[in-house]
């Protein structure tokens, strides 16, 4: 299996306080990770440091054959080249779960906009490759309204066509259902699985533990910024062996 | 009637003027009060402080006095002095860009992180995700606080006369005083109203050029 994402040690501290707290895994070549935990357990923080959002404290960020860190310096992190971290960034594609699409911008051109002006891409070439991504994901009736006027769900499925205009090699998904209404869950979890099934590399953080069991290879379950446990649905889900974890399940399942 | 007319005819040399002053101040003052406020934003603390201390000073002193100031100090100080239309121009692009910097600064504030950090992460550069993602939004945001601004802008022109330029209050006085009557001064009221009106009218329309998005 290749490995795409390796995420090594990683500590991130929020003044004193530790928001992750040596975080180890990695993520191979079209598999999906699904991490789930209760709030404020440092989920989604990973996803912000590997997203180069939140500064890291220690440890490292690996993306196929780039590092984020340069070495670490009587405990002061260095990071790498700026062209480095720029290519690691565009490797990853990150979807929020405040959707964060550009209100000026009809749906299409939110998602043109990254293709033409960072990869400098035709605008007509643009254009047709957006319409298809829209689509497929079906917005190809809402192309040209802007985002106001769209439905939680439909927001959502068009930032996660924005995403997918770059060619992300990973996905980071930051509980990208937790600010829907519960009827418009369902069809933006129509098109995570339908991503997943096109054997996309994704990392997607949730509170949908179902979801989780149903879509996701390996699971990570977070508390207080360590992962408490980690292995297949069925191991972590199903036959939870630490007591943190049986904990969590259970207010989920009754 | 006659003199009506008459008085209109007069103030209205000074129209050319007063318009003039309130152009260019626009024209010069919005661009800068965009470098202000980008600079305010910035993690420069050395660029930070010099805003600062330029807002705080531009904004705690009376404009007459710096009009005055920005005539009159170059002649105490080393015996130049220069045009004073020039003068008046100068200062007010510096307060008026001192106000506009306010203005955006709040503006940029209050667009929400989540936009910079959804353009970062699609790889923006700094300006790219300034121009083409944050701007546009600040621009219909701040567009009730800056139509105020510009309003007062318009009245404001009236004291470019402290340094002798003359412009229409200075004619309305003169004539109210040669005269002796109220009407000239009623008449140049009625000139910056128009004026005024004008402003407001063009800034409703903005406003609803800019109304087929909500930002949220």
């Amino acid at each position: 299996m290749e490995q795409i994402l390796k995420v090594d040690n990683l500590v991130k501290k929020y003044n004193d306080s530790y928001a992750v707290k040596n975080v180890s895994f990695k993520v191979n070549k079209g598999e999906v990770l699904a991490i789930i935990g209760s709030s404020g357990s440092g989920k989604s923080t990973i996803l912000r440091c590997i997203n180069q959002p939140e500064k890291i404290d220690s440890g490292n960020i690996t993306i196929n054959e780039d590092s984020m860190v340069k070495e670490i310096k009587k405990e002061k992190v260095i990071y790498n080249s700026k062209d480095i971290l720029n290519k690691m960034n565009l490797e990853c594609g990150m979807v929020f779960q405040s959707f964060n699409l550009f209100p000026h911008l009809s749906v299409l051109q939110n998602v043109t906009e990254a293709m033409t002006q960072v990869l400098k891409m035709d605008f007509k070439e643009a254009n047709k490759k957006a319409l298809k991504i829209l689509t497929d994901i079906g917005l190809k009736n809402k192309v040209e309204q802007y985002p106001c006027s769209l439905s939680g769900g439909e927001q959502q499925r068009a930032s996660i066509a924005r995403t997918l205009a770059i060619e992300p090699q990973i996905i980071f998904m930051d509980e990208p259902t937790s600010a829907l209404d519960p009827e418009l869950v369902g069809e933006v979890l129509k098109v995570v699985k339908e991503l997943a099934s096109q054997k996309r590399t994704m990392v997607i953080v949730t509170h949908e533990i179902q979801f989780a069991k149903e879509i996701a290879d390996r699971i990570i379950f977070m508390s207080k910024g360590e992962i408490v446990e980690e292995g297949t649905p069925e191991e972590v889900l199903d036959n939870p062996k630490k007591k943190r974890t049986k904990e969590f399940l259970k207010r989920y399942s009754s | 009637m006659e003199n009506i007319l008459n008085l209109l005819k007069i103030l209205s040399q000074g129209l050319s003027t007063t318009l003039l002053i309130f152009v260019l101040t626009l024209i010069f003052a919005i661009p800068l009060g965009i470098v202000v406020a980008i600079a305010q934003n910035s993690k420069n603390k050395i660029l930070n402080a010099i805003t600062k201390i330029y807002i705080l000073i531009i904004r705690g002193t009376p404009m007459m006095l710096q009009i005055i100031f920005v005539y009159f100090a170059p002649y105490y100080l080393f015996e130049i002095s220069y045009d004073r239309f020039l003068a008046v121009i100068i200062a007010f692009v510096i307060n008026y860009a001192a106000y506009f910097a306010e203005i955006f600064r709040s503006g940029i504030l209050s667009i929400p992180k989540g936009q910079k950090e959804a353009a970062f992460t699609l790889g923006f550069s700094k300006s790219q995700t300034f121009f083409r993602i944050i701007l546009p939004q600040v621009v219909k945001r701040i567009l009730p606080a800056m139509s105020n601004e510009v309003i007062s802008l318009v009245k404001t022109t009236s004291l470019a006369q402290v340094i002798g330029v003359t412009e229409i209050f200075a004619l309305a006085q003169k004539q109210a005083s040669f005269q002796f009557s109220i009407l000239p001064l009623c008449i140049a009221g009625v000139m910056y109203l128009a004026l005024c009106t004008i402003v407001t009218f063009a800034f409703n329309k903005l406003e609803k050029k800019f109304s087929y998005y909500t930002i949220t």
